[in-house]
C-alpha cells in the first residue's frame, strides 16, 4: 500500500541511474541517517557504543572489503584478518615515524599498504581457483602472524609485543568519547559504502561480476582477467587495511598480533555468508548478526533474572548462536540480504499480492 | 538495518533498567572477569570459585565490609581480550558506586584495560600477571600488580639456577631455554632475561607456544637437540601439562624445569601424575592447603550450601591465589572507609585505599591468612608492594614449598621499569602523576 512505485517516472538517465530509484527508499535512506547520526547519540549508552557499536561500525567495513572479493568477484579469501592487520600496523608505524600525518592520510596510507600486499597475495588467484585459493591465501594469515610477532620493528621493539595507540586527533578534534567515536567510525562507514556502491555498479564491478560469473566468457567478451582479479584484491585489501587501522586505533587502542588471528578471518568470511554474498547491505546484516547476537544471547539469561551458573550461560549462548546461523541459512541460503528483498518484494505487493 | 535498531533498542533497554534497581542501596560492587569455559578453564575456574567463596565469606560472616554489602556479578571472558573488554565495559557502571576494581587474570586483556582505565578511573589489581612497568604508580595510575610482576618472577628464576649452579658468574656459558605462551604474557619476561644474559652471559633459546599450547611436538625437538642446562616454562591452561607431557616423552628431565607461578598449580600437574614428579615452579603470595580462612569459607559458606565449587577443591593453589587476590582488594576498601567514611566508594576512592595498603604480617594473621601470604605495602610511586616468592615442588601427588625465599633486584629491575613506562607515557601522550602534590 505505501511501499508502492506506481507514479515515479523516471524521464531523464540521471534518475534512472540513480543509487535507489523509488522514492520511498530514499526518504527511509534519509531518515535512516538522520536516526544513526542525531537519534542513537542521544539514547544510546556508553557500553552500547563501546560494545556494539563500534565493533560493528569497523567489522561492517571489513565485512565490505571482504564482500567485494568474494561476493562481487568470487575469489574466496579466508586471510583477510592478515591485511587488517597490516592496516593496523601500518597506521601504528605512521603515526610513531611521522607524527606530524593526519590521521585521515594516516587511514588512506595504511589501507594503501594493505592495497599492494593484498594485490601480492592476489597473484595467486590467476592460477587458482576457488577452494585452492581459500587455502593459498589463507599463506596470507599466517605470514602476517609471524612477521607481526617476529619482526620487532614493527612494534617499535615494545617487549611484549603488544602496540599502544594514543586517541585519534582530526583537526583539532580528538575523538576520545564513545559517542564521538562512533560519529567518526559512521562517517568514514558511510563515505566508504558510498564508494563502494558505485564501484560495483560501475565498469569495474561489472568486469568483477562477469568473473565471478564465469572467467572464460567473461575474457571472451575482453575482460583482462589479471587486472579484474588483482583490483579486486587491491581494493578489498584497501578496505580491510582501513578497517583494521581503525580496529586497532577507535576500538582496541593497545593490540598484540593475537587481535587479528584466524579466528578474525573466518568470522569476515561467516559475516558475508550469513548476511549475503555480492550485496552490501548484506554486510551489514552479517556483521550486525556475528557481533551482537553473541552478546545479547550472553546477557538474556541475566535479563530474565534466571539464576545460571556463568560456564552454563556462556555454552548455552554458543549452542544457541549455531542453531540461529544454522537455521537462517536452512531458510535463506543466499543471506539476510536476500530476506531483506524478498520482504521488500512483498511489501511492493500488499496487501494485494494476486 | 533494521536488525541494527532492534538491538539498539534491546540494548538501551537493558542498560537502562539494571542500575536503577540499586540506586540507593548501600552496596559496594566488585566485577569478576572469569573464564569457566574454553582451554583455560582448569585453571581460571578454582580462581574464579576462591574469588566468588572470599565475598561471599565476607557477606556471611562480617555483613560485607565496615557494614558496606558486596554485591558481584561474572562475566565469562573465555580469555579472550575482546570478550574481555565487553565485560569491562558490561560491569563497570553496576552498582551504586560503579565497578570497585577489575581483575581480569589474563595480561592480554589487562593490556586493553589499562587503556581504558584513564578515562574510566577505575583500579585493575594484576596480582602476579599484568605489564611489569605499571608497577610505576605515576604513569600507571590505575593498575596494582600486587605482589610481583613477570620481570621479578624471571629474575627470581635466574637467581634461583645461579644459586644453584654456585654463584649467578657460573652461568656463563650455561643455555636456558624459555618455552613460552605466544602473547603478552609469555612474552612479558623476554626483556629481563634478556637484560640478565648480558649481564651473566649465559645462553638463551626463544621457544614460543601458540595459543593454546596442545601443539609442541617441534618445541619439544627443539629442547631434544639442544640439550638446554634449564627450561622455564612460562605456560597458561592446557599448555603447561602439555608441556610436561611432552618432556616425559623427550626424557628431559623434570627436576630442570622451572614454571613460572602460573604454572605450578594441580591442573597443570595432575594430567601427569607420576610423570610431572621433580617439576618446579615459583610460587607467590599463597601456596595450596587450607588456613583459619579456608575454615570460616567452610563454615559460613559451604556448610549452608553456598559454595561456588566443589568442597574438595579448596585450598588448591589457585583457589588460594583467587582468596588473596580479592582479599586485597577488599582489603583496599576497608583502608579507603578510613579517609571516605563507611559508604560505596567510586574508583578514585579505592585507588586510594589501594595506594595506601599496610598489609603486615598481623593483618594477615587477623585476616585468617597466615602462612598464605606475605606483607604488602604500596604507595602511589610503588603499585606493587614487595615482591616475593619461593620455589615449589611436585612430588607427584602434592606441591611441597622448598625453603628459601627469594627476592626480585631491584636494582637491575627499576631502570627498566622506568624506561618502559616513560615509552609508554610517550606512546600514550599520558601526563604523569606528581605523587609529592597529591599528598600533600
Amino acid at each position: 500500500m505505501l511501499y508502492r512505485e506506481n507514479g515515479q517516472f523516471k524521464s531523464t538517465y540521471a534518475s534512472d541511474q540513480q543509487m535507489l530509484p523509488i522514492a520511498q527508499d530514499r526518504v527511509f535512506m534519509v531518515l535512516l541517517l538522520a536516526f544513526a547520526f542525531i537519534g542513537v547519540p542521544l539514547v544510546t549508552s556508553d557500553y552500547v557504543f563501546l560494545s556494539l557499536l563500534i565493533p560493528f561500525l569497523i567489522l561492517t567495513l571489513a565485512a565490505i572489503g571482504l564482500n567485494l572479493l568474494v561476493g562481487y568477484c568470487g575469489q574466496i579469501s579466508i586471510g583477510h584478518a592478515a591485511f587488517m592487520a597490516v592496516g593496523a600496523y601500518a597506521a601504528y608505524n605512521l603515526v610513531l615515524r611521522v607524527p606530524q600525518l593526519n590521521f585521515l592520510v594516516v587511514l588512506l596510507l595504511a589501507g594503501l599498504i594493505a592495497a599492494v600486499i593484498g594485490v601480492l597475495f592476489g597473484i595467486p588467484s590467476l592460477r587458482i581457483k576457488g577452494l585452492y585459493l581459500a587455502v593459498a591465501t589463507l599463506a596470507a594469515q599466517f605470514f602476517s602472524d609471524w612477521m607481526f610477532a617476529r619482526v620487532k620493528w614493527f612494534t617499535n621493539y615494545a617487549h611484549s609485543g603488544s602496540v599502544q595507540t594514543a586517541p585519534i586527533e582530526l583537526f583539532g578534534w580528538t575523538v576520545e568519547t564513545p559517542v564521538e567515536k562512533y560519529l567518526f567510525l559512521l562517517a568514514v562507514l558511510v563515505v566508504f559504502t558510498l564508494v563502494a556502491k558505485n564501484l560495483v555498479r560501475g565498469h569495474i564491478g561489472r568486469e568483477w561480476m562477469a568473473m565471478r560469473d564465469m572467467d572464460v566468457a567473461a575474457e571472451v567478451i575482453g575482460i583482462r582477467p589479471v587486472y579484474a582479479k588483482l583490483t579486486a584484491f587491491a581494493v578489498s585489501a584497501f578496505y580491510c587495511g582501513v578497517a583494521g587501522a581503525l580496529w586497532g586505533f577507535v576500538y582496541l587502542g593497545s593490540w598484540e598480533p593475537l587481535a587479528f588471528n584466524l579466528n578474525l578471518s573466518l568470522n569476515l568470511l561467516f559475516m558475508i555468508i550469513i548476511g549475503g554474498m555480492g550485496s552490501l547491505l548484506g554486510s551489514y546484516f552479517g556483521a550486525a548478526f556475528i557481533v551482537a547476537l553473541p552478546i545479547l544471547l550472553d546477557q538474556v539469561p541475566i535479563w530474565l533474572g534466571v539464576p545460571i551458573s556463568t560456564a552454563t550461560s556462556a555454552h548455552l549462548a554458543l549452542m544457541i548462536f549455531g542453531a540461529l546461523i544454522v537455521f537462517f541459512l536452512i531458510v535463506e541460503p543466499h543471506g539476510l540480504a536476500r530476506l531483506w528483498a524478498i520482504g521488500k518484494e512483498k511489501l511492493r505487493l500488499w496487501p494485494f499480492p494476486h | 538495518m533494521k536488525v541494527k535498531s532492534i538491538v539498539v533498542a534491546a540494548a538501551v533497554a537493558a542498560a537502562f533498567a539494571s542500575p536503577a534497581a540499586f540506586a540507593q542501596a548501600k552496596e559496594q560492587f566488585f566485577p569478576s572477569l572469569v573464564y569457566r569455559t574454553g582451554p583455560y578453564a582448569p585453571n581460571g575456574i578454582p580462581f574464579a570459585n576462591g574469588f566468588a567463596d572470599y565475598l561471599k565469606l565476607i557477606n556471611a560472616r562480617d555483613g560485607g565490609i565496615n557494614g558496606v554489602k558486596i554485591t558481584f556479578e561474572e562475566c565469562e571472558t573465555g580469555y579472550a581480550t575482546d570478550k574481555g573488554v565487553e565485560c569491562y565495559e558490561r560491569l563497570k557502571g553496576k552498582g551504586p558506586t560503579g565497578a570497585t576494581v577489575f581483575q581480569p587474570l589474563s595480561t592480554g586483556i589487562t593490556f586493553a584495560l589499562t587503556d581504558k582505565s584513564f578515562n574510566d578511573h577505575i583500579p585493575i589489581i594484576t596480582a602476579g600477571y599484568g605489564r611489569a612497568d605499571s608497577v610505576d604508580g605515576t604513569v600507571f595510575a590505575w593498575n596494582f600488580p600486587l605482589g610481583g610482576t613477570y620481570w621479578d618472577a624471571a629474575d627470581m628464576l635466574v637467581q634461583f639456577v645461579g644459586k644453584k649452579e654456585g654463584g649467578l658468574d657460573k652461568l656463563k656459558g650455561k643455555k636456558i631455554a624459555l618455552v613460552y605462551h605466544d602473547s603478552p604474557y609469555g612474552k612479558e619476561p623476554i626483556a629481563l632475561l634478556e637484560e640478565r644474559r648480558k649481564m651473566h652471559g649465559y645462553q638463551l633459546m626463544l621457544l614460543p607456544v601458540t595459543h593454546p599450547g596442545v601443539e609442541q611436538k617441534a618445541t619439544w625437538l627443539q629442547i631434544r637437540q639442544q640439550r638446554p642446562d634449564y627450561v622455564f616454562l612460562w605456560g597458561w591452561g592446557v599448555m603447561n601439562s602439555t608441556a610436561l607431557k611432552e618432556a616425559v616423552a623427550t626424557g628431559y628431565p623434570r627436576e630442570k624445569m622451572y614454571g613460572v607461578w602460573w604454572s605450578g598449580a594441580e591442573p597443570d600437574v595432575a594430567p601427569v601424575g607420576e610423570g610431572a614428579k621433580g617439576y618446579n615452579a615459583l610460587v607467590f603470595l599463597a601456596p595450596a592447603g587450607q588456613g583459619q580462612v579456608h575454615k570460616d569459607i567452610i563454615k559460613y559458606v559451604y556448610d549452608k550450601g553456598q559454595g561456588t565449587g566443589k568442597k574438595e577443591d579448596i585450598g588448591d593453589v589457585l583457589y588460594n591465589r583467587g582468596l588473596v587476590s580479592v582479599m586485597m582488594a577488599v582489603e583496599g576498601v576497608r583502608r579507603a572507609h578510613i579517609k571516605y567514611g563507611k559508604r560505596p566508594l567510586k574508583g578514585e576512592e579505592v585507588r586510594w585505599g589501594l595506594e595506601n595498603l599496610a598489609i603486615d604480617e598481623a593483618a594477615i594473621k587477623r585476616l585468617g591468612f597466615a602462612g598464605f601470604m606475605t606483607p604488602v605495602s604500596t604507595s602511589c610511586v610503588n603499585h606493587e608492594g614487595d615482591a616475593q616468592a619461593r620455589i615449589h615442588t611436585w612430588d607427584g601427588k602434592k606441591w611441597v614449598v622448598q625453603p628459601g625465599v627469594y627476592h626480585a633486584d631491584t636494582s637491575i629491575l627499576k631502570p627498566m621499569i622506568r624506561a618502559s613506562a616513560e615509552k609508554y607515557a610517550a606512546e600514550k601522550k599520558i601526563t604523569k602523576r606528581d605523587c609529592a602534590k597529591e599528598a600533600g
